[in-house]
């Protein structure tokens, strides 16, 4: 590990572990943050005492203080399940893009880079446009859950492929992997062009409205089979960070390291899949979050993974929720989809931060 | 009476008066509504209960004050249920086609009474909206007279149209974003002013919208040519329209018989119905002697 951490590019020395420290804790109180803020703010008005109250009783403390009952609906139903949905799905597409960029050693790599979230994409649409007629036998309670089952399914199956497509005597080709997840994800768009035809007047708006993104639909019964798709991810990835330092250093090395490449590369692309999946089944197409989140934790403390990808995940929580915040109250009382606030105020944002760095000699990338 | 259960009955009275106070409240008459969708904030300032509107939706463009002085809770199928709950309604007047259904769901977790307006493109369809907006805000009779006196001068319209020859064959064209435009076919709102005009749909062979190819186009042979405003906009205006190669070749781009008419006007079957239909039916059978309305005389 000496060896791994000597051949680490310099900007990570430049970093040394007492601000990395300090990033980690100053990212986990800024999460807390956003989330009371998450939690705190909206079109209807509850004050703080209130919110802590209603979260005190919740979790089954006892207080004096009594709630309206709106107060009490809007907190726990409506904002409450749509903060937790915006902060895993942030944290989820975060993690993944981070995992993703390294395992390829591509700084353009994101989930949608290899097909996840178009075969995600096209799996959903496919659910909107025809669940209808597919699933017509199926009892009513579960129909709430197929279009996330359908959405995350369809991850699988793009990554499945397209690892498939790249493998072969036992290891793997990554640039065939990315050409593969070209090729996938031009499939995928003539298939949800199709759908598009296909489909009448409210589907055509219920897909529309759902390429863009939203958050807006977040309710327990959405979230929990979320939980359950992010939870593997958002737990097992960032203890993943070494074998993508040694991955880093090209895939022979970090053979001759001691690592199980072809393992790691497997598991790796599993949990980015579930992840994605899971995050575009239950928000729809949210872009930029995986692309750009791990560049500004990159930016900011080098490159090592076992730092960026907890760090990505804590700023990709933070990053969604406060987007989510912005759409949701800027326009009151209606609601603007999430993907134009992550691309109108994320995409300034990093051109800023890119510029920056360059202008301090910095290599944009590394 | 023990002390504990003497408290006991003091709060379930008190819950019991407050649960009741609002409810007793709401069934006389909801002094704070919401109204989603254009034709049932058409029909709200028809019956005269403007004044009681907090917020209507972004569909709801007529009359022009509405947008104006009310606040716009967004599109009629992307609402969020968040920012309505803060107005504090006591009714929420929803078109069939309002959604996403968790935040319907939202508001009636919440207690807003909801009131889902139906909304079929036929004469029988305006009288019931009608109806079903009158009885959720307390006024019956004067709902049951509008939709009597609705129904009244659409049936003398339809019987002044009926079995009138030949009936003109109408391509209907909505513009949404880049492309071709999309015709509509059966079951739209489209569909059904056009007969209810005196004349046919041109394109019968599909439900809904759908994207015009060229050669269907022609096929279908239209005399007359209907868009929306905005989709006249969009597509460039009217000589951009009649010269595109789908349309010049029809019998409507030789003639150039185009006839342009407001959205909402034109397919939102509510109260201006009636008004859509003498506009349609005065440019496809200008010939015909149609009944006056009755707010003309």
């Amino acid at each position: 590990m000496a060896l791994l951490s000597l051949s680490l590019p310099r900007s990570s020395l430049r970093n040394p572990p007492e601000r990395r420290h300090l990033l980690m804790a100053g990212l986990v109180v800024g999460l807390l943050a956003v989330v009371l803020l998450s939690l705190g703010l909206g079109a209807v008005r509850i004050p703080a005492g209130e919110v802590l109250a209603v979260l005190a009783e919740t979790m089954g403390f006892s207080t004096a203080k009594s709630v309206p009952d709106q107060m009490r609906l809007v907190l726990l139903h409506i904002r409450l399940p749509r903060t937790l949905l915006a902060a895993l799905a942030g944290a989820g597409l975060a993690v993944s893009g981070a995992a993703l960029q390294g395992l390829f050693r591509n700084p353009l790599a994101d989930p949608g880079l290899i097909g996840v979230s178009s075969g995600a994409a096209l799996a959903a649409a496919t659910t909107i446009v025809f669940g209808g007629v597919l699933f017509s036998g199926l009892p009513p309670e579960l129909l709430p859950y197929l279009l996330p089952l359908g959405a995350f399914g369809g991850g699988l199956i793009a990554v499945l492929l397209a690892y498939r497509l790249a493998s072969g005597h036992g290891q793997t080709d990554v640039a065939t992997l990315l050409l593969a997840g070209v090729a996938l994800n031009a499939i995928a768009g003539a298939g949800i062009g199709l759908l598009i035809f296909a489909s009448d007047d409210q589907q055509l708006r219920d897909l529309n409205f759902w390429m863009l993104g939203s958050i807006a639909g977040a309710n327990w019964s959405a979230l929990l089979p979320a939980l359950a798709f992010l939870a593997l991810p958002l737990l097992a990835l960032p203890f993943l960070g070494r074998a993508l330092n040694a991955l880093l250093l090209g895939e022979t090395e970090a053979a001759h390291l001691g690592f199980r490449v072809e393992r790691a590369k497997k598991i790796i692309l599993l949990l980015a899949a579930l992840a994605t999946g899971a995050a575009v089944a239950l928000c729809g197409v949210i872009g930029f979050v995986g692309l750009v989140v791990p560049h500004l934790v990159r930016l900011a403390a080098g490159p090592d993974h076992r730092f960026l990808l907890p760090a990505s995940a804590l700023l990709g929580a933070a990053l969604l929720l406060l987007a989510d915040l912005l759409a949701r109250t800027l326009v009151l009382p209606a609601e603007l989809p999430i993907g134009i606030v992550t691309s109108c105020v994320g995409g300034p944002f990093f051109l800023w931060m890119l510029l920056r760095q360059r202008a301090r000699g910095g290599g944009a990338l590394c | 009476m023990s002390p504990g259960r003497v408290l006991r009955f003091g709060f379930l009275l008190v819950g019991f008066l407050a649960v009741t106070a609002p409810a007793s409240a709401r069934e006389t008459v909801p002094e704070r509504v919401v109204s989603i969708g254009g034709a049932v904030t058409e029909l709200v300032y028809e019956l005269g209960a403007e004044g009681r509107l907090v917020a209507v939706d972004s569909t709801s463009q007529y009359p022009p004050e509405a947008l104006e002085r009310l606040p716009d809770v967004g599109y009629l199928r992307a609402l969020s249920a968040e920012p309505i709950l803060a107005l504090e309604p006591d009714l929420v007047l929803a078109l069939e086609e309002a959604g996403p259904p968790e935040a319907l769901a939202h508001l009636r977790d919440a207690g807003v009474r909801l009131e889902v307006v139906p909304s079929d493109p036929t004469p029988a369809g305006v009288a019931e909206k009608a109806r079903v907006i009158g009885a959720a805000l307390g006024l019956e009779e004067e709902a049951d007279r509008l939709a009597e006196s609705l129904e009244v001068e659409l049936s003398a319209l339809e019987t002044a149209l009926e079995g009138v020859e030949p009936r003109p064959r109408v391509l209907f064209l909505l513009s949404v974003g880049r492309g071709a435009p999309m015709a509509g076919g059966r079951e739209t709102a489209a569909d059904g002013i056009i007969s209810l005009a005196g004349g046919q749909n041109a394109v019968r062979a599909f439900e809904g919208f759908k994207p015009l190819s060229p050669e269907a186009a022609l096929s279908a042979a239209p005399e007359v040519l209907l868009v929306t405003r905005s989709t006249l906009e969009a597509l460039g205006g009217r000589e951009a329209l009649l010269a595109r190669p789908e349309i010049a070749g029809t019998p409507a781009g030789e003639t150039g018989r185009l006839v342009v008419m407001d959205a909402l006007l034109l397919l939102g079957f509510g109260p201006r119905t009636p008004q859509a239909v003498r506009e349609l039916a005065t440019e496809l059978q200008p010939d015909l002697a149609l009944p006056d309305s009755p707010g003309d005389q």
